[in-house]
């Protein structure tokens, strides 16, 4: 389906780190430390960092912005080929040759991620301070923030995929404990463990990548692998990058591990914003233009990894015109973007920096709409539902201007940061693939659909409040962010100004082929935004001219049905895995409890007669496990003789 | 082999007392300790036992250090070693690793058996283990200490010494039985639930001398087959084809049997979760840490030296075995209530992960320079398992409720929340065994893995990955336990543990840490300890 790029992915080959590069680590170490010192430290000194513990663990990532900051612009004064710095901790392990070492690797992927990972993340630091003004834990819910900016840092600045999986797993834990931080309640535990599940089928795709790599390469270095990516056969490459893409889809909330995104949602608001909208979920599409080197020499996987995007950024839109539940609606949109993101990785040299784009643009609209909404909940007494929302423009005016700009960025309004970014993603999809392009449009214009809707029923319509809320604005520590989001999800786009993003990717992402658009970008650009136009019209109409009733009507349509389950995901993964998992399981502790002791009732009843032997079987269980240890012994030397004697 | 006496001239027969002495300073204690127990007054006993027995394993273990260090090259620096008792007896670079480790795990047993804080006074075991329970004379006795457990556990220690040493058949069933007749009555022990504790010892004694007969089977078929017990002399029959291959076949299974049984391998798993309850949680820790270590040593030498010239024989069983024990342990483990059974299966899974490194490629002549052999790497995940399981049930020992020990899961609900250091290193541990990275679990399974997908094995690691993942499940659902649910009035508390089970938890759980991050010098050392002499 793809044309094999020529020349293929550039090599990782760095330089090693000096000069302001050789603090590289300290930004991974300050997180860490705030952690250490707020989970460890705190119940140590007895209660005493309780009060003020919090402003550490938002100073830190703040100081962690500011060094990736100095390094970024470091970067920049260095020419083009020259961008790329390792630095050599220390040796993780080794034994000869055998050497897996803790190195880093700043090149201008990882600055770009380290930008958006630490600076959206002290945004939302600093606006948690606010939100968590009134929870007793929140020393730990700071501990808890900064081991994720750790973890996450981990991720993107390994030099090897053994750190890659390090801090992979470390943000798993992270979304872990966040997600179930109120734990008391039910649906935040369940919501906790599910997402822990489905996120552990896709680490197994993860380590099993990481063994493969080994067993191909012997290493799992970035720099040896890409040197010897063309060596390795087409079948290896294309199993390596199926194994990636299923990691990226557990981490990434892609069809099929979907479901556990929207439960997510449980966790406190700044954690949706953080977590599960701007970084850690975007870490398989990381994952995926990290390995380009793979992706480049496996055209099959890449054709699984644009299938995958199509059907998710589909899938999630759905979700998000059936919910009502404002999280939700955003954890659809944002399920929907990342298959965005994921399609323009899926396209190859010509996607990657695009992909990467609409990541940064994205992080910051959906962190400002989720922060955004999190303003609103707290000002309408942790209600989620829209409709009993409606007229909060008045209320709220500093969170409905912020939040208006992340609306207007998100479906695309000329000129906005989404405008940019998603546009380019669907003019690379309908070069190379028509049918993809198009359906992208169409994704485009399902998400005006219901951004449209949730604009309008929380700052629009008719006021639904119940009795007793008065909504009120935040205080300030909270609204701040938010301008600060709303600025860059209007000026994002400034990143395309002279292609300059593709570009600074270049010794990353490799130099494109031209190619000749199938529509002029600005005819592409036109016909995008009129489907939009449409959405939006069609949301108007539907609740803006009418009333919103204050309860959800139940005799609906099958489409709306369906989307307001989720698309049956949790059914399909309870008939495809659960059940019939939880049977094996109960087969074999069956089997063990009751089948081994049979076998011997059976054939002591066989043997014996019937008064004694009833009297045996009560004895114990000594006889059925020696049976067990005979029959092993006859299945040792039966697999030893079928094998060896003919 | 053994050339006493001929006709008419006596030869003196080889021992290499110098090379051997770490093994004789144990058995010598243990024997000393026995005449303590006879001699010595009540009262002074344990701390003379107590003494005798830490101050024996200390010096074997620095012994051992001398001793590895003395031991002359072979075969171009690839091995190290010599043999010692008239070739009975091999003392070579993985010997002595195996010796530390073995000395390693009884030191850290020593200490959790001479703990008397946590009973109020009194040990773990029973004071008298002749009185019956519930009767008048187990109440009279009840004040008393059991000091026979230390020469016990050192005759155990020895044998767990020689097990993996031993150059012949012969001397590898004498070595079996040393280990684990003290480890049968050691389990019967226990001071609490004594019903529990005798009915898991005379289970563990009816079925390891059950598999007792079957190695001893496997010792009379290879002795038909190859004409001899010495290792050599049977990797000698085997290159040349020599003799009836149906003998050995059926005895090379037989013998793998009795191994298996003893490292806990599907499907002689059986009696481990059994005999893990029931035995005292001390023993328990000593024995699940200890034996599997001794066990597999013997294993990979029996494998790797007798049976070195088949391997395809006896490969492909292996691969079936391990594959069958991961699925077994990981899946039981699941379903179980009890954190003592929990464990045992864990132990169980661990023994399919092990197994899965046995099949790794064996010889420094056939991996890639830098690569780590088989042998290293499953010594390595013995390091990082034993000490994990070491701490873990030592933690377990100080998990209490009014009826002494609390080991139901579901009881340690909120141990976070009042015993935070106690939960914080239990977590540790159990994260150490699900392999989480930066524990020594992760290293560990990290090097098994890889030595055996360099030999092919990938169908066996791919079930093995799947099963590190699945049991991360039962792992964690304990820490969930211990921190995210509340406490009730029925819950479980800690017990303030004097400093000797504080040293081994500390002890274990900063090595969990260690090797997690930092393992290249254990690594090296087991990349030193080299090939087994043949």
């Amino acid at each position: 389906m793809f044309v094999l790029a020529e020349g293929a992915a550039p090599l990782v080959d760095p330089g090693s780190a000096d000069g302001a590069f050789s603090l590289l680590w300290l930004v991974i170490v300050l997180p860490l430390l705030g952690a250490a010192i707020l989970l460890v430290g705190a119940p140590l000194a007895k209660g005493r960092l309780d009060k003020q513990g919090h402003l550490l663990g938002a100073a830190l990532p703040v100081l962690s912005f500011v060094l990736s900051l100095v390094m970024f612009f470091a970067l920049l004064g260095r020419s083009s080929d020259d961008r790329q710095v390792s630095q050599h901790l220390y040796t993780w392990f080794q034994a000869g040759g055998l050497k897996v070492g803790a190195d880093l690797l700043y090149d201008p992927l990882s600055a770009l991620f380290m930008l958006l990972i630490t600076g959206v993340g002290s945004l939302i630091h600093i606006y948690s301070i606010g939100y968590m003004e009134h929870d007793e834990r929140r020393r730990r819910f700071f501990g808890y923030l900064n081991l994720f900016i750790a973890a996450m840092l981990t991720l993107v600045m390994s030099a090897n995929y053994l750190g890659v999986f390090l801090g992979w797993e470390g943000v798993g834990l992270a979304s872990y404990l966040l997600i179930g931080f109120w734990q008391y309640k039910h649906s935040a535990a369940a919501a906790a463990k599910k997402a822990f599940i489905l996120n552990r089928v896709g680490d197994i795709g993860l380590s099993l990548a990481v063994a493969l790599f080994f067993a191909t390469f012997g290493t799992t270095d970035f720099t040896t692998i890409s040197a010897n990516a063309g060596k390795a056969s087409e079948g290896t490459m294309t199993a390596l990058g199926l194994l990636l893409l299923l990691a990226a889809c557990g981490k990434s909330a892609q069809v099929p591990l979907q479901s556990w995104l929207l439960d997510a949602m449980e966790g406190p608001t700044p954690v949706s914003a953080l977590i599960h909208a701007a970084t850690m979920v975007t870490a398989g599409v990381y994952l995926v233009v990290r390995s380009n080197f793979v992706f480049d020499y496996a055209p099959h996987a890449r054709t699984a990894v644009v299938v995958v995007a199509t059907v998710t950024l589909l899938w999630g839109a759905v979700i998000g015109c059936g919910k009502d539940d404002i999280k939700k609606v955003l954890a659809g949109s944002t399920m929907s973007q990342i298959g965005y993101m994921m399609l323009g990785a899926g396209l190859g040299v010509a996607g990657y920096p695009f992909a990467i784009f609409h990541l940064l643009t994205h992080g910051f609209f959906k962190a400002n709409m989720f922060l955004g909404a999190g303003s609103v909940m707290h000002g309408m007494d942790d209600d989620v539902d829209m409709r009993h929302y409606g007229a909060l423009s008045r209320a709220m005016p500093v969170t409905f201007l912020t939040f208006a700009m992340g609306y207007l960025a998100i479906i695309g309004f000329p000129g906005f940061s989404g405008f940019w970014s998603k546009d380019k993603i669907i003019e690379v999809a309908l070069t190379q693939n028509w049918l993809v392009g198009v359906l992208a449009m169409i994704g485009a214009g399902i998400t005006g659909f219901y951004m449209t809707r949730l604009m309008l029923m929380t700052f629009f319509s008719q006021k639904r409040w119940a009795d007793g809320v008065h909504p009120h604005e935040s205080p300030r520590v909270m609204t701040v962010p938010l301008i600060v989001l709303a600025a860059l999800s209007v000026l994002g786009g400034v990143m395309l100004i002279g292609n300059w993003i593709a570009d600074f990717l270049e010794p990353v992402t490799g130099h494109p082929l031209e190619e000749n658009p199938a529509l002029p970008a600005v005819v592409n650009s036109v016909i995008v935004v009129v489907i939009v136009a449409v959405g939006v019209a069609l949301a108007w109409y539907l609740f803006q001219r009418q009333e919103v009733p204050r309860e959800a009507p139940q005799n609906v349509s099958f489409v709306t049905r369906a989307a307001r389950s989720e698309l049956y995901g949790n059914e399909i993964n309870d008939g495809l895995v659960v059940r019939p998992g939880g049977r094996l399981v109960g087969g074999l502790t069956l089997f063990d409890r009751h089948g081994v002791d049979g076998v011997v009732e059976g054939t002591a009843l066989g043997v014996g007669g019937s008064g004694s032997v009833l009297r045996m079987v009560q004895t114990g269980f000594v006889r059925s496990y020696a049976l067990s240890l005979l029959a092993g012994a006859v299945l040792v030397v039966v697999a030893l003789l079928a094998v060896n004697l003919k | 082999m053994i050339a006493l006496a001929t006709n008419d001239s006596f030869v003196t027969p080889h021992i290499a007392y110098g090379s051997l002495w770490p093994i004789l300073v144990i058995f010598g204690a243990a024997c000393v300790g026995v005449l303590v127990e006879a001699f010595l007054p009540r009262q002074w006993r344990y701390v003379a036992q107590f003494g005798l027995t830490l101050g024996a394993m200390v010096v074997a273990l620095v012994g051992v250090g001398f001793v590895a260090n003395g031991l002359p090259e072979l075969g171009g620096g690839a091995a190290r070693g010599l043999f010692g008792s008239e070739g009975t007896v091999a003392l070579d670079g993985p010997t002595m690793f195996m010796w530390g480790l073995v000395l390693v795990f009884g030191l850290g047993g020593v200490l959790l058996f001479a703990e008397r804080h946590v009973e109020g006074g009194v040990s773990a075991f029973a004071g008298q283990a002749a009185a019956l329970p519930g009767t008048e004379s187990e109440r009279r006795t009840q004040a008393l200490d059991h000091t026979e457990v230390y020469p016990l556990l050192l005759f155990a220690v020895g044998g767990m010494m020689l097990f993996p040493a031993s150059g012949d058949l012969l001397t590898m069933f004498v070595a079996l039985e040393v280990l684990s007749l003290p480890l049968y009555l050691l389990s019967g022990l226990a001071r609490r639930r004594r019903l529990l504790s005798q009915e898991a010892a005379m289970k563990y004694f009816l079925l390891g001398a059950f598999s007792s007969g079957f190695f001893l089977y496997g010792v009379a078929l290879i002795y038909g087959y190859a004409g001899s017990m010495d290792f050599g002399a049977i990797n000698e029959a085997v290159s040349n084809n020599a003799g009836n291959q149906t003998l050995l076949v059926i005895g090379m299974g037989m013998l793998t049997v009795g191994l298996l049984f003893k490292v806990g391998a599907a499907p002689f798993q059986a009696w481990m979760p059994d005999v893990y309850q029931g035995a005292p949680t001390a023993v328990t820790a000593f024995m699940a840490a200890a034996t599997k270590a001794a066990a597999f040593g013997a294993m990979l030498r029996l494998f790797y030296v007798a049976f070195g010239s088949a391997r395809w024989t006896w490969q492909p069983m292996l691969w079936v075995i391990a594959i069958l024990t991961m699925v077994v342990g990981t899946v039981l483990a699941l379903v179980q209530s009890d954190m003592k059974r929990m464990l045992a299966y864990s132990s169980v899974a661990h023994t399919g992960f092990l197994l899965t490194g046995v099949l790794g490629l064996q010889g420094s002549d056939e991996i890639h320079p830098g690569q780590i052999t088989s042998l290293q790497a499953v010594m390595f995940y013995l390091v990082t398992y034993g000490l994990t399981t070491l701490g873990a049930f030592a933690v377990t020992a100080l998990v209490r409720d009014s009826a002494g020990e609390q080991s139901t899961i579901l009881r340690w609900a909120g141990l976070g929340k009042h015993s935070p250091v106690v939960a914080g290193v239990f977590a540790l541990f159990l994260l150490g065994m699900a392999g989480i990275p930066l524990t020594s679990g992760f290293t560990g399974k990290w090097a098994v893995f890889e030595v055996a997908l360099a030999a092919g094995a990938w169908p066996v690691v791919i079930v093995a990955v799947l099963a590190s993942a699945a049991a991360a499940f039962f792992y964690v659902r304990v820490i969930v336990v211990m921190y995210f649910h509340e406490p009730e009035s029925d819950s479980a508390y800690v017990a303030h543990p004097s400093v000797l089970t504080a040293t081994t938890v500390g002890v274990t759980a900063a090595a969990t840490v260690a090797l997690g991050i930092l393992p290249g010098p254990v690594l090296d050392l087991a990349r030193t300890a080299g090939e087994f002499i043949r």
